[in-house]
């Protein structure tokens, strides 16, 4: 036990070195980059007066290490300072976007993670058949395809030809929770489309390198029945592996909706990173940016330390 | 030539339709202007055209022919995602093999930092330094190639691993070979089906998300033709059934999807293992 826990804990040190240091270069980055980020944003017209004033504002004449802390700290008690284009608080900007992503990604992980565990395991069940074929040709090609062709695609049947659901999800935050979830459905489908194929690949994978085991063989020649087999022998061995695969997905899914939300015109934290970038609103940009890349390490880091808890051979050793 | 005739039938259709589809599009790319219309950003006739004579695929948001513009994106888009994946495998390539030929200190200096950077996420951390270097063409390239390198110096690291190792580099290190002879001469050669297959899959992926950027109004900017930037333009038509915008998309989808297929099939012959992933 001691050493499970020995592992974790060193896990968990290394994610927080790395959010640390993540958030180091989400500040610091603006810093390194070659030229004067005042004077681009004020165009070269500013005079060196308005450039000095604008830097003093922006507290760019302190030392970096004062800023970054002074920043660190806001953005621990959650003050993200302030917006350069809307004057406003970062935080009061991102609070119900941020909120909005995640019922997003929410639901369009409720539909694929289900999906792509029962196609997966079907497809490694009935590998090389024909089943398992068309499965293969389906997922590279869902692979490759742009997150956006795929949304116009359910936009154009969906919404346009048939018109089942809106293929704009305007949401406030007086709906119903159905209502909600009605109007997020095609940006969660689009999602779906795009992660299911990832994670029903290394579902597939996983099980298929567990049915090649030798105890799953003895189990065979004992003539239990294949449904018995994977069900009580081949799934609690493949846990560990599959648990791993849906959390690094759900990493993935926080960081894809960014482009979906942008098609759907969804209220998102996604949307609002866009839109800052092309304004140039760097404490927006820096607030998002460490959001998404926060939750991106703690969703691995949780991938991580799930698969050292779920190791049998961890858990009881000899 | 009798060989390659042997190897192509040996090919399953999947991968013959990929080869199909990425000659197709080369031949686009190269022979562009001899088979539009009219000029890039010329602008021929009114708003949104629908298909028809004189303009086979209609017109875009600002009455530019959108054939002409579909075969220009080919140059556009693919030649800037080529550039790209070719600066990613030189860099990530070139430290990759570095790292396991010198070994040590240099191995674990570069190693951590492309853990830290692959921490990131690579779109949000594109748009960190797009918001502060602004979208030019050559920016674009190098951050995009800066970013992907990392993947590119896990795998030529983790291939690279397991033959610095062998006996003839221990050899050719005792005859006084230098640095360079050593990684171009003996580890590369044998690290090369990997790292092509890599090379089709890192290609597809920096492909979609350059188009993915330019999506965003955050790649490639206008009047250049280019793909994703024309399926933002001309989004509105869909509203109206009209499938003029899934084109540009369509066309990213299948070169995409032509070269996975392809990258898949060499994958199963250069690795009996490689079955699943």
């Amino acid at each position: 036990m001691a050493k499970i826990l020995k592992m974790v804990t060193q896990r968990l040190a290394l994610g927080f070195l790395t959010l640390f240091v993540v958030s180091m270069i989400i500040f610091l980055g603006v810093e390194l980059l070659p030229g004067d980020f005042a004077q681009e944003i004020l165009g070269q017209s500013a005079t060196p007066e308005t450039v000095a004033a604008f830097r003093r504002e922006l507290g760019l004449d302190l030392p970096w290490y004062t800023r970054y802390f002074d920043w660190l700290g806001g953005v621990v008690q959650g003050d993200f300072g302030k917006s350069l284009a809307s004057r406003r608080d970062v935080s009061d900007l991102i609070g119900g976007r941020l909120l909005n992503t995640l019922f997003l990604a929410a639901v369009a992980a409720a539909i694929s993670v289900p999906v792509a565990m029962i196609l997966g395991v079907l497809a490694a069940l009935y590998r090389n058949t024909l089943f398992d074929r068309t499965i293969n040709v389906f997922t590279l090609t869902s692979i490759s395809f742009p997150d956006f062709f795929v949304a116009y695609i359910l936009i154009l049947f969906l919404a346009v030809n048939w018109n089942i659901f809106p293929s704009i999800s305007n949401v406030s935050s007086d709906l119903g929770f159905w209502e909600h979830v009605y109007r997020v459905i095609l940006p969660a489908l689009t999602l779906t489309l795009v992660i299911v194929a990832h994670m029903m690949r290394m579902t597939r994978a996983a099980i298929i390198n567990l049915l090649a085991s030798p105890y799953i063989e003895m189990a065979m020649l004992k003539g239990i029945s294949r449904s018995r087999i994977v069900t009580h022998h081949a799934l609690p061995n493949a846990l560990a592996p599959i648990i791993n695969v849906i959390v690094i997905n759900l990493a993935f899914l926080v960081v894809g909706v960014v482009v979906v939300e942008v098609v759907f015109v969804y209220p998102g934290l996604g949307q609002l990173l866009v839109d800052s970038v092309a304004k140039r609103d760097i404490p927006v940009v820096q607030a998002s940016c460490l959001i998404f890349a926060a939750t991106y390490i703690l969703l691995n880091l949780t991938a991580d330390v799930l698969s050292i808890l779920t190791n049998p051979r961890l858990l009881h050793p000899k | 030539m009798a060989q390659i005739w042997k190897l192509l039938k040996s090919a399953p259709p999947t991968a013959l339709f990929g080869l199909a589809v990425i000659a197709a599009y080369i031949l686009v790319a190269i022979f562009g202007p001899l088979l539009t219309p009219y000029g890039e950003s010329e602008i021929v006739g009114s708003q949104f055209e629908l298909w028809g004579e004189g303009f086979v695929l209609g017109t875009d948001n600002l009455g530019r022919d959108m054939l002409t513009r579909l075969i220009y994106g080919a140059r556009n888009t693919i030649g800037i995602a080529f550039v790209t994946t070719c600066l990613a495998f030189l860099i990530g390539g070139v430290l990759g093999l570095l790292a396991t030929t010198l070994g040590g200190w240099a191995d674990q200096l570069l190693g951590r930092l492309v853990d830290v950077l692959m921490a990131i996420p690579i779109l949000i951390f594109a748009l960190l330094i797009l918001t502060i270097t602004g979208t030019s063409v050559p920016v674009l390239i190098l951050v995009i190639a800066v970013l992907d390198s990392t993947r590119v110096f896990r795998l030529a690291r983790s291939v690279s691993m397991n033959i610095v190792v062998l006996d003839f580099v221990e050899a050719a290190r005792l005859r006084g070979e230098g640095t360079w002879w050593i990684i171009t001469r003996e580890i590369l050669p044998n690290a090369m089906p990997p790292l092509v297959a890599e090379f089709g899959l890192r290609f597809c992926f920096v492909f979609l998300f350059i188009s993915a950027l330019s999506f965003l109004g955050l790649g490639i900017q206008p009047p250049t033709a280019d793909w994703g930037s024309m399926v933002r333009d001309n989004a509105t038509l869909i509203t109206y059934g009209d499938i003029t915008p899934l084109l540009p998309a369509g066309a990213i989808a299948l070169l995409t999807v032509g070269v996975n297929f392809v990258v898949d099939w060499f994958l199963h012959k250069t690795s009996g293992i490689r079955d699943d992933k």
